[in-house]
C-alpha cells in the first residue's frame, strides 16, 4: 500500500510539470508580442525592450521555460494588470471560497447520488426507478450557468427563500481565519449565525453546480448496482442467509463503487471549470470569478495562474481517489 | 414405519419467461431425499438439475422465473410458500448450497474471513440474544470451519483475499462457509466441475468425510456419473426438465429400466470393453420453449411408440426404484 | 443402436426462416432493443429535429432580418405572444428567430469541434496502442497530462491566449476533446491486438497500415460512435459556457450562450430572453445524450439490461 501511494505521488510530480509545460506552451501561443503584453498598453518601444530582456524573453525557449518553472517554484506568477496585485496573492486570496463551494457540491453530489442510484437499482423498473432515471438523464443536459440563473430566479428573486449571490451578507463579519475556509472557520469559532447565513448563501450556487454530477453518479451508480446485483458472489451471499441490507448495501455496493468513483473523478473535473460559470452567476469570491474577470479584459497571467492552481487541485483528487481505490479494491493494491 | 423423508419435491414445474418466448425448464418433478442420505442429481447440461436445486432455496429471480405447480417440503414445510424473510431463516443454518465456480461466487473485494465472518454472524440472528456469538468468538468458529475443511494455516488465510487463493482453496472456503450455521441438508451444484482432476478428487474425499462426521444429508448435482458411484447412496436421473428414473446407486448400475438411463451407461467407456469408436445417444435435445407433450425423450427413444405422447407416471419398477416410460425393458438391457 | 437420422439435419428440408435463424433473431433483438428503448427513440427524433431546423432554419423564421441585429427600439423586450412566441430581446428583435438561427450555428460548432478532437485523437490512440513501447508511453503521458487539467479551464486559458472568437473557441474545445479519444483507441487496439485475426494477417504479410485501417479500425467504430454521439452534446454545453463568459461568439451572432449572458442582465421582468436560449441547449443535448445512450445499448450488449 505504501509503495502504491508513493509510486502515485511521482507520478502526480512527473504530470504537474506536463502541466506547466502545457501553460507555458499557452502562453506562448498567444498573438502578439509577450513583451509587448507585459509592459502594458502605453510603453514605448524602449521600455518593451527593457521589459524583454529583463523576463529573458529573446532566450531560447527551453532556457525560457527552465525560467517559467523556477519562476513558479519561487512564488512568482506574474501580476494582475486588473486588480495590480501579484498573481499569487490573489489566488491565495481567492482559492478557499472556490474550495469550499466545489466541496460542498461534491460531497452533496456523492451523498445524494450513491444512494439514489443504489435505490434506482434495487426497485429497477418501477415508478420510483423512472422518475430517478428521468432526473439522472435530464440534469446531464443542463448548462450549468443556465441552471444557475433559474434557481436565482425562482428561488432567490420570486420566492426570496435564499440570497441571490455572495458568500455572506456585506454587512456581516467573516469570522477571524483558522483554516480560511468560511463555513469551517465559522464552526470553529461557534459563530453559528454567521454559519447558517454561509450555508444560507452557498445552497443555490451549489445546487446549480452539483447538479449535473449528481446526475452522472447516479447513472453510473445505478449500472454498475445492476450488473453486481446479477453477479454470482450475490447469489452465494443471498444463499447464506445473509441480510438483503447487507448484501445490496455492502457486498454490491463495494464492487459498484470502483467504476462510480472512476466518474467521481471525472465529474469533479467538470465542476472546477463549472465553478468558472457558477461564480459568475452568484458573484462568488473564487478563483473562477477571478479567471473569468481576467480572460475578459485579457490580462494574461491570472488566467494561467488560476489553470495552474485548478489544475493541480484536480491532479490531488484523482491522486486522493487513485488511493482510496485502491483500498477499496485489493487486486490493484496487488498489481502495484 | 418409515421417517418422514426431509426434503420432499412434487410435481415441481417452472417457467422462465425470455425474449425468445416461455422457456419450459422443469416438468412435474418428484423425488424424495431421507435423513442421512446422499442423493445424486444426474443428467446432461440445461437438464433442469441446477434449476431445481435452486428453487428449493428461491434463489432464482423471480420474474422471470414462475412456479406453476407444485411444492418443496423440508421437514414438512412448504418451502415455495415461504416469503423472502422466511426462506432467510432456512438459508444456512437449515439448508445450505455450494456452487459451481469457486472464483465467481466469493466477492472479490472481501477478505476470505470477512465473509464467512459475516455469515456466522448471520446466522447468529436466529439465535437468541443471550446466546450469540460476539464477533471474536465468530472469528474463532471460523478459524475452526477452516481447520475442518483442511485448509492450511486457517489463522492467516482469514485475512487473505480470494484472489490469492487456489481454486480447491476457495472451494473448501466455500464449504466451510456452507457448513458454518450447522444445516441438516447440503446442496453441492457441480462443485467439481470447476477444477483440476487432482483437486476434484480431494474435494469429493473432504464431502464424504464431512458427510460422515456432521451426518449431512448431501444433494449432489452433477453431470459425472463416477462422482455419483463413488458419493451417493441415491440417484436420480433427469432429461430435458423431467425425472426420467431413480434408484439406489446399485440398482441403477445394474439394472437401469429407463432408455436414457441405459444409454447414458452405455456411453461411459469401459476398461474392459474395448470398443473402436463411442456410442452416444442420437438426436439432440428437445426446445424447451416448445417442448412435445408427454416424455421429452420421445425423439431419440429407441422404444418410442404412440403412447409416449401422454406422460407416464414415475412407476414403481423394484424397492426404492422408480421409472418414467411406458416401455421399459424391465431393466434387462444392463 | 437404432439409427434415427434426425430431420434437422437435413440441410435443404429447412426453410429460408430456418436457416438464417440467428441472423434474423440479432435483427429482432436489435430493433426490439432500440425501439423498446422510448428515450432512445425520443432521442434519435430530438436530433433529426434539431438537424432538419438547422437546414432549412433561414427560411421558415419569421423574421429573418433579425438574424444580425436589425434594431427595432419600438417592440423591445416583449415578453412571448402570438407574433412573438418566445417574445424580443433588447434591441427588438424575436427571440424565436435567433433561437432558431443559432440551431445552425451550434450544430456546425458541435460538428467541428467532435469532427476535430476524432481525427486528431484517434489515429493517435491507434498509433499508440498499436506500436507500443516508447512511442505508446509518450502519446499517453501527453495525454493523461492534458486530461488533468478540467476541460473547461483549459479551454478558457486558449481562448485567454488566442482572443475571444467563435473560431479559437472551436480550436480550443477540439484541444480539449480530443485526449478522451485517444484513450479509448489506445485501449481497444490494443485489446484487438492480440486478435487472431491480426495476427494471421500480420503472417500472410499485410503491413501496419493495412491491418490497422481494414482490421481495427472498424472494430472501434462502436465505442468512437457513442462516444462522439454524447460528445457533441458535451460540446455544444463547451461552446455555450465559452459563450455565456463572453469568451465564444460574439453578439451580434445568435449563439445561444452569448445571448444567455446578454440576456442576464434583464433578468428578471424579461425572463423569456434567458429562459428559452436555454431550453434549445437543454433539448438539443438532451438528444444527443439519449441518442448515444441507445446507440451503446445496441452496440455494446454488456450495458443491455
Amino acid at each position: 500500500m505504501l509503495w502504491f501511494t508513493v509510486k502515485r505521488s511521482l507520478m502526480m510530480a512527473l504530470m504537474l510539470c506536463g502541466l506547466l509545460a502545457i501553460t507555458f506552451s499557452i502562453s506562448h501561443i498567444a498573438p502578439g508580442d509577450p513583451a509587448a503584453l507585459a509592459a502594458g498598453p502605453d510603453a514605448t518601444q524602449e521600455m518593451i525592450e527593457r521589459i524583454r530582456s529583463e523576463y529573458g524573453l529573446d532566450k531560447p525557449l527551453v532556457q525560457q521555460f527552465f525560467l517559467y518553472l523556477k519562476g513558479i517554484v519561487s512564488g512568482d506568477w506574474g501580476r494582475s494588470i486588473n486588480t495590480t496585485r501579484p498573481v499569487w496573492d490573489d489566488l491565495v486570496n481567492y482559492f478557499p471560497a472556490t474550495f469550499e463551494l466545489v466541496v460542498f457540491s461534491i460531497a452533496v453530489a456523492i451523498i445524494l447520488g450513491v444512494p439514489l442510484g443504489v435505490v434506482a437499482a434495487v426497485f429497477q423498473n418501477t415508478p420510483l426507478d423512472h422518475a430517478i432515471r428521468v432526473i439522472s438523464v435530464s440534469g446531464v443536459a443542463l448548462p450549468m450557468f443556465w441552471l444557475g440563473l433559474m434557481v436565482q430566479l425562482y428561488f432567490a428573486l420570486q420566492l426570496g427563500w435564499f440570497p441571490l449571490g455572495g458568500q455572506i451578507e456585506m454587512m456581516t463579519d467573516p469570522p477571524q481565519p483558522i483554516t480560511h475556509l468560511l463555513l469551517t472557520d465559522a464552526l470553529l469559532r461557534g459563530e453559528f449565525s454567521t454559519f447558517v447565513e454561509g450555508l444560507h448563501h452557498i445552497v443555490l450556487p451549489a445546487v446549480a453546480l452539483c447538479f449535473p454530477a449528481l446526475a452522472s453518479i447516479i447513472r453510473v451508480n445505478r449500472a454498475e448496482m445492476l450488473e453486481c446485483l446479477n453477479q454470482d458472489y450475490i447469489v452465494n451471499a443471498r444463499a447464506q442467509g445473509l441480510s438483503t441490507f447487507r448484501v445490496v448495501g455492502l457486498y454490491a455496493l463495494k464492487n459498484a463503487m470502483l467504476p462510480t468513483m472512476a466518474m467521481i473523478g471525472l465529474r469533479f473535473g467538470w465542476m472546477l471549470g463549472g465553478t468558472v460559470l457558477v461564480e459568475s452567476v452568484f458573484d462568488w469570491p473564487g478563483i473562477g470569478l477571478y479567471a473569468v474577470e481576467s480572460a475578459v479584459n485579457s490580462d494574461f497571467e491570472p488566467i494561467m495562474g488560476a489553470t495552474i492552481v485548478l489544475g493541480f487541485f484536480f491532479m490531488m483528487t484523482n491522486f486522493l481517489i487513485d488511493i482510496v481505490y485502491g483500498t477499496l479494491d485489493p487486486r490493484v493494491r496487488g498489481q502495484v | 414405519m418409515t421417517d418422514q423423508p426431509l426434503l420432499s419435491i412434487r410435481d415441481l414445474s417452472l417457467e422462465f419467461d425470455t425474449f425468445d418466448g416461455v422457456y419450459k425448464a422443469i416438468d412435474s418433478v418428484s423425488f424424495d431425499l431421507a435423513k442421512g442420505e446422499s442423493l445424486g442429481i444426474v443428467g446432461e447440461t440445461g437438464c433442469g438439475k441446477s434449476v431445481t436445486a435452486k428453487s428449493i432455496l428461491g434463489l432464482l429471480p423471480s420474474p422471470p422465473a414462475r412456479w406453476t405447480s407444485g411444492e418443496i417440503r423440508f421437514q414438512g414445510q412448504d418451502l415455495l410458500s415461504l416469503g423472502e424473510s422466511g426462506l432467510k431463516r432456512v438459508r444456512g443454518t437449515d439448508i445450505s448450497m455450494i456452487f459451481q465456480d469457486p472464483m465467481t461466487y466469493l466477492n472479490p473485494v472481501f477478505s476470505v474471513g470477512a465473509q464467512l465472518i459475516d455469515v456466522i454472524m448471520a446466522h447468529q440472528r436466529l439465535q437468541p440474544r443471550s446466546t450469540r456469538m460476539s464477533r471474536r468468538e465468530a472469528r474463532a468458529h471460523a478459524v475452526d470451519m477452516l481447520g475442518q475443511v483442511h485448509l492450511p494455516s486457517p489463522e492467516q488465510q482469514l485475512d487473505n483475499y480470494p484472489y490469492q487463493l487456489s481454486g480447491g482453496m476457495r472451494q473448501r472456503v466455500l464449504i466451510a462457509m456452507a457448513l458454518s450455521g450447522a444445516p441438516r441438508l447440503l446442496i453441492a451444484d457441480e462443485p467439481t466441475t470447476a477444477l483440476d482432476v487432482t483437486i476434484q478428487a480431494q474435494i469429493l474425499a473432504l464431502i464424504k468425510e464431512l458427510v460422515a462426521d456432521l451426518g449431512l444429508s448431501v444433494i449432489l448435482i452433477t453431470h459425472d456419473l463416477g462422482v455419483v458411484a463413488d458419493l451417493c447412496d441415491r440417484v436420480v436421473v433427469m432429461y430435458a426438465g423431467q425425472v426420467v428414473e431413480d434408484a439406489r446407486v446399485a440398482d441403477l448400475f445394474n439394472a437401469p429400466h429407463h432408455p436414457y438411463t441405459q444409454g447414458l451407461l452405455a456411453a461411459v467407456p469401459h476398461p474392459g470393453r474395448p470398443a473402436s469408436a463411442l456410442t452416444g445417444i442420437a438426436g439432440s435435445l428437445p426446445n424447451l420453449l416448445a417442448p412435445p407433450s408427454g416424455c421429452r425423450f420421445q425423439a431419440r427413444c429407441p422404444l418410442a411408440s404412440d403412447a409416449c405422447g401422454r406422460r407416464p407416471p414415475l412407476a414403481e419398477v423394484g424397492d426404492r426404484h422408480h421409472t418414467a416410460c411406458w416401455n421399459h425393458d424391465g431393466g434387462r438391457h444392463a | 443402436m437404432t439409427d434415427t437420422v434426425s430431420k434437422t439435419t437435413d440441410l435443404e428440408a429447412l426453410s429460408w426462416r430456418e436457416r438464417h435463424h440467428s441472423a434474423i433473431r440479432q435483427v429482432r433483438l436489435y430493433s426490439r432493443t432500440f425501439a423498446r428503448n422510448g428515450s432512445a427513440m425520443f432521442g434519435l427524433a430530438l436530433v433529426l429535429i434539431f438537424v432538419v431546423v438547422a437546414i432549412i432554419g433561414p427560411w421558415i423564421v419569421p423574421f429573418p432580418e433579425d438574424a444580425v441585429g436589425a434594431v427595432n427600439m419600438d417592440i423591445k423586450l416583449q415578453p412571448p405572444d402570438a407574433v412573438h412566441w418566445f417574445g424580443t430581446d433588447e434591441v427588438g428583435n424575436d427571440v424565436f428567430t435567433r433561437v432558431v438561427l443559432g440551431t445552425r450555428l451550434t450544430v456546425q460548432i458541435a460538428c467541428i469541434v467532435t469532427g476535430i478532437a476524432i481525427l486528431i485523437g484517434v489515429p493517435l490512440g491507434m498509433v499508440a496502442g498499436y506500436m507500443g513501447g516508447v512511442v505508446q508511453e509518450v502519446i499517453m503521458r501527453i495525454t493523461d497530462v492534458f486530461l488533468s487539467v478540467p476541460g473547461l479551464i483549459l479551454a478558457i486559458a486558449i481562448v485567454g491566449a488566442l482572443g475571444p472568437g467563435i473560431v479559437n473557441a472551436m480550436l480550443a474545445l477540439s484541444l480539449v476533446w480530443w485526449p478522451g479519444y485517444v484513450r479509448l483507441v489506445q485501449a481497444k487496439t490494443l485489446a484487438l491486438k492480440n486478435e487472431i485475426y491480426v495476427e494471421a494477417a500480420r503472417s500472410i504479410g499485410a503491413g501496419p497500415m493495412r491491418i490497422v485501417f481494414v482490421h481495427i479500425l472498424p472494430n472501434c467504430a462502436s465505442p468512437i460512435v457513442v462516444k462522439g454521439s454524447m460528445d457533441m452534446g458535451m460540446a455544444i454545453l463547451g461552446a455555450a459556457s465559452l459563450g455565456f463568459l463572453g469568451l465564444g461568439a460574439q453578439p451580434p451572432e445568435p449563439e445561444w450562450g452569448a445571448m444567455i449572458s446578454i440576456a442576464r442582465n434583464y433578468l428578471p421582468d424579461w425572463w423569456w430572453y434567458s429562459f428559452f436560449p436555454g431550453i434549445a441547449i437543454f433539448i438539443t443535448v438532451l438528444g444527443f445524450n439519449l441518442l448515444g445512450d441507445g446507440l451503446r445499448d445496441i452496440l455494446d450488449p454488456k450495458h443491455r439490461e
